[in-house]
């Protein structure tokens, strides 16, 4: 019989323990792919953070370093200088990359550190049972803004890619969607492309991909992906953010 | 045997050049030593100081309470380390910019116009080596031959420097005669 | 063999890279700031690498990640900057990374002044970052010991796979004293079998130190427990002065430890039996140089540039069958040995008859 499909090489036998419609293992997945695609899998290590996308450590199937809350680029950091030639990339939520971690995040790119980021936003905390983050939308309820997120109290959601995408050592920054299999594709492209500015050496990448929270949104898996395209998708743009000539060129 | 020497003036007077003169030439000798900067704010504001201690023993308190000589560079270095120097001890004052007044009698003062003395040898930043120059006679563990080896290290990246400031030493020996 | 003169915080750094540190994370403070400095200027040289951090919690976190790999690291900082690495810190201690931090301390608490000071004593030694943790903590009274300490520094943090601290202070760090660089002996080789690299032709690894039951969590801290325990046994280290006949000790660690060195050859020549055990690892606390002498010892003063917090080791060392008082000056003063020991002589009115050898 003619095998059709299989498990990528980069991702474990274990079972994903996220919740039922949650987009994280679509996300592990697409990433397993790049890696094995790239043939990096025995060369690359892993970040992983502290929230649902630490889970991340035990499913692929490369090295792993667990990071405390908002390090894990400064972790990355740590072990590209010293292990120049492998490929290091965090896997982080955007309370851990956008809030407690905002300066590892802002610094890794400033120095064109040679890392790759992958920023999950599902616009709440996840982990710790659905509070505000910084991608919180304005009026979304949470347990830490139970009246809807109010912009003269708590600000308005951070496009966090576009600052990034600001500073001169971040090549390549995209914005991207799991909600459909053309935004999957596109996920898959993006990510790749991160992995390969590495593997070039051109400096600093990351991908935001906006993800869902059935659980603590209170939603169907299904309403949850609506949810995301009429509320997310007009917040938070799609789309290549930076890209310099280099990169282009890949 | 034991030399704790105190220095301090303004900054730019070349203190901390002339303890690490006086630290080096320990070196020569395979001395025990400590040069001790005063460090910190102090650093930003007008005055500076340090001190080294020379020994033929090994070091234990670093801790410079009374000297056994101090160079004074300025008339504010005077006012605070004139009670530091030990009875019997030397004290060096740069008169041309220090007035001593009242003097301590229990304590040798060499009053030495060592900024006019730079001017006349024709640089004016080398006042410190002449007040050096004025002390190294009082001094146990460190000599003239010691401080030329010492010079010759410090300068090493900039010889030009040597000979002036070995000139300047030679007539600060030459006042405290 | 070579020798230097140069600043205690430079002489750090020449024995870092003498004992093949290839990594620096750090972010300048005063007074620890030529530790980086140094560094910067000849590290790379040497092919290794120097980076200032965003901040202080990003320089440990990089310590963190390159610890991961298996080359030795290093970070120096000063009190305040300490404090901010104390997170970090007890991640490493947990995954267990051999890394090397200097605290050039500074007095405090709050942004404090730059004085020497031992008022992180208790942070240093008592795990200072959350969780049940320890550092090995070592403490240099001089620039031979910076040198000396540091390299040991970074043969026992491999050894026991554990953060290692050299806790001196800004006046050790910006004095100059001559250093021998004595050779070091081909570093022993440690297991590596944990390092994260790569996984090609093995198993992945995993370095991480989240625990996601309770029966897991303590099953860890029984092995980190255990860890501790046989470094308490086997690492103990002290310098003991004049001891032998002492009727009074002092105790007293870093610049304070040298100058009660002093004070005990003074009192001597007063006919005053004094002596010194001066630790040199602040954690394990040298119990095993304290305990042997309590039947002999009619008091003891810790000396201490803190409101007294080595004093509660001592009195837990000597089981609290001596009277033990402190002698502190604080805010970055330091002690004249003259001053320690009027102190004693207040506090004990020893018998100053006895016939001494000095």
């Amino acid at each position: 019989m003619k095998k059709v499909f299989e498990r990528t090489k980069g991702l474990s036998d274990a079972h994903f323990t996220f919740c039922p419609g949650c987009t994280h293992g679509t996300i592990m997945r697409l990433i397993a792919e790049v890696m094995e695609e790239l043939n990096i899998i025995e060369d690359t290590i892993g970040v992983s953070p502290v929230g649902c996308a630490g889970f991340c450590q035990d499913f692929f199937t490369c090295d792993f370093v667990g990071a405390a809350h908002g390090r894990a680029q400064a972790v990355a950091t740590g072990i590209k200088r010293s292990l120049p030639d492998k490929m290091v990339f965090t896997y982080q939520g955007d309370g851990d990359i956008a809030a407690i971690g905002t300066q590892h995040a802002i610094h890794s790119a400033a120095r064109g550190e040679r890392i790759t980021s992958i920023m999950v936003n599902n616009a709440i905390y996840g982990m710790t049972g659905g509070q505000m983050a910084p991608t919180t939308l304005e009026g979304m309820k949470t347990t830490t803004s139970p009246f809807g997120r109010d912009p003269v109290s708590a600000g308005m959601p951070m496009d966090f890619p576009k600052i990034i995408a600001n500073i001169p050592g971040a090549v390549y920054v995209a914005s991207v969607s799991v909600d459909s299999p053309k935004n999957i594709n596109k996920a898959k492209k993006a990510i790749k492309k991160a992995f390969q500015v590495q593997q070039a050496g051109l400096g600093f990448a990351l991908v935001s991909i906006l993800s869902t929270c059935p659980t603590n949104w209170g939603m169907s898996p299904v309403d949850s992906l609506d949810w995301l395209r009429e509320n997310m998708l007009p917040i938070y743009e799609l789309g290549v953010l930076k890209e310099i000539e280099e990169v282009k060129n890949l | 045997m034991m030399d704790k020497v105190i220095m301090a003036g303004f900054g730019g007077q070349g203190i901390m050049f002339l303890g690490k003169v006086l630290a080096y030439a320990g070196m020569t000798t395979d001395l025990e030593l400590c040069w001790i900067p005063s460090y910190g704010p102090e650093m930003r504001g007008g005055t500076a100081n340090c001190s080294v201690i020379l020994s033929d023993e090994e070091i234990h308190s670093p801790v410079v309470d009374h000297a056994d000589a101090a160079i004074v560079m300025n008339q504010p270095a005077y006012e605070r380390f004139k009670s530091k120097v030990k009875p019997g001890g030397v004290l060096v004052v740069n008169s041309s910019l220090a007035n001593v007044g009242d003097q301590r009698t229990d304590i040798i003062i060499i009053e030495i116009p060592a900024s006019a003395i730079a001017n006349k040898l024709g640089n004016a930043n080398i006042a410190n080596m002449v007040c050096l120059g004025a002390l190294l006679p009082s001094m146990k563990l460190v000599n003239w031959e010691t401080v030329e080896k010492s010079m010759e290290k410090l300068t090493i990246k900039r010889p030009q420097f040597l000979q002036g400031n070995l000139d300047a030493i030679k007539e600060g020996m030459e006042f405290a005669k | 063999m070579e020798k230097v003169l140069l600043k205690g915080n430079e002489i750090i750094g020449e024995a870092a890279i003498r004992s093949g540190c290839k990594l620096f994370f750090g972010y300048p403070i005063t007074p620890s700031t030529e530790v980086i400095e140094y560094l910067s200027a000849n590290l790379p040289s040497q092919g290794g690498t120097v980076l200032q951090a965003e901040d202080e919690i990003g320089a440990i976190n990089m310590c963190y990640g390159a610890a991961c790999t298996g080359n030795r690291v290093l970070t120096a900082s000063s009190s305040p900057g300490i404090s901010l690495k104390q997170e970090g810190i007890s991640y490493a201690a947990a995954v267990e990374l051999p890394m090397v931090l200097v605290n050039v301390n500074r007095c405090g608490p709050g942004l404090g002044g730059l004085g020497p000071a031992q008022s992180d004593y208790f942070q240093s030694t008592k795990g200072g970052g959350h969780g049940d943790y320890r550092l090995i903590v070592l403490a240099p009274s001089k620039a031979q010991e910076l040198y000396d300490y540091t390299m040991e520094a970074f043969d026992l943090a491999d050894r026991y796979r554990n953060p290692v601290m050299v806790h001196t202070d800004g006046f050790l760090g910006q004095t100059m004293e001559p250093v021998v660089l004595k050779d070091r002996p081909e570093a022993p080789e440690v297991d590596q079998s944990w390092v994260v690299n790569g996984c090609k032709g093995r198993e992945k690894r995993i370095l991480a130190s989240y625990s996601l039951t309770n029966e897991v969590g303590e099953e860890n801290n029984l092995h980190w427990e255990k860890k501790y325990k046989e470094i308490e046994e086997k690492e103990q280290r002290w310098e003991s002065f004049h001891t032998e006949d002492a009727e009074y000790l002092l105790v007293s660690f870093g610049t304070t430890g040298r100058i009660c060195k002093s004070t005990v050859l003074n009192a001597r020549k007063k006919g005053i039996k004094l002596g010194l055990i001066r630790p040199i690892t602040l954690w394990p606390f040298p119990v095993k140089g304290i305990r042997p002498l309590v039947d002999q010892l009619k008091g003891i003063v810790t000396v201490e540039l803190n409101t007294g917090q080595m004093i509660e080791d001592v009195k837990l060392a000597a089981e609290c069958k001596v009277p033990i008082h402190l002698y502190r000056r604080q805010g970055g003063m330091l002690p004249t040995e003259d001053e320690i020991l009027a102190y004693l002589e207040d506090i004990f009115q020893p018998d100053g008859s006895g016939e001494v050898h000095e």
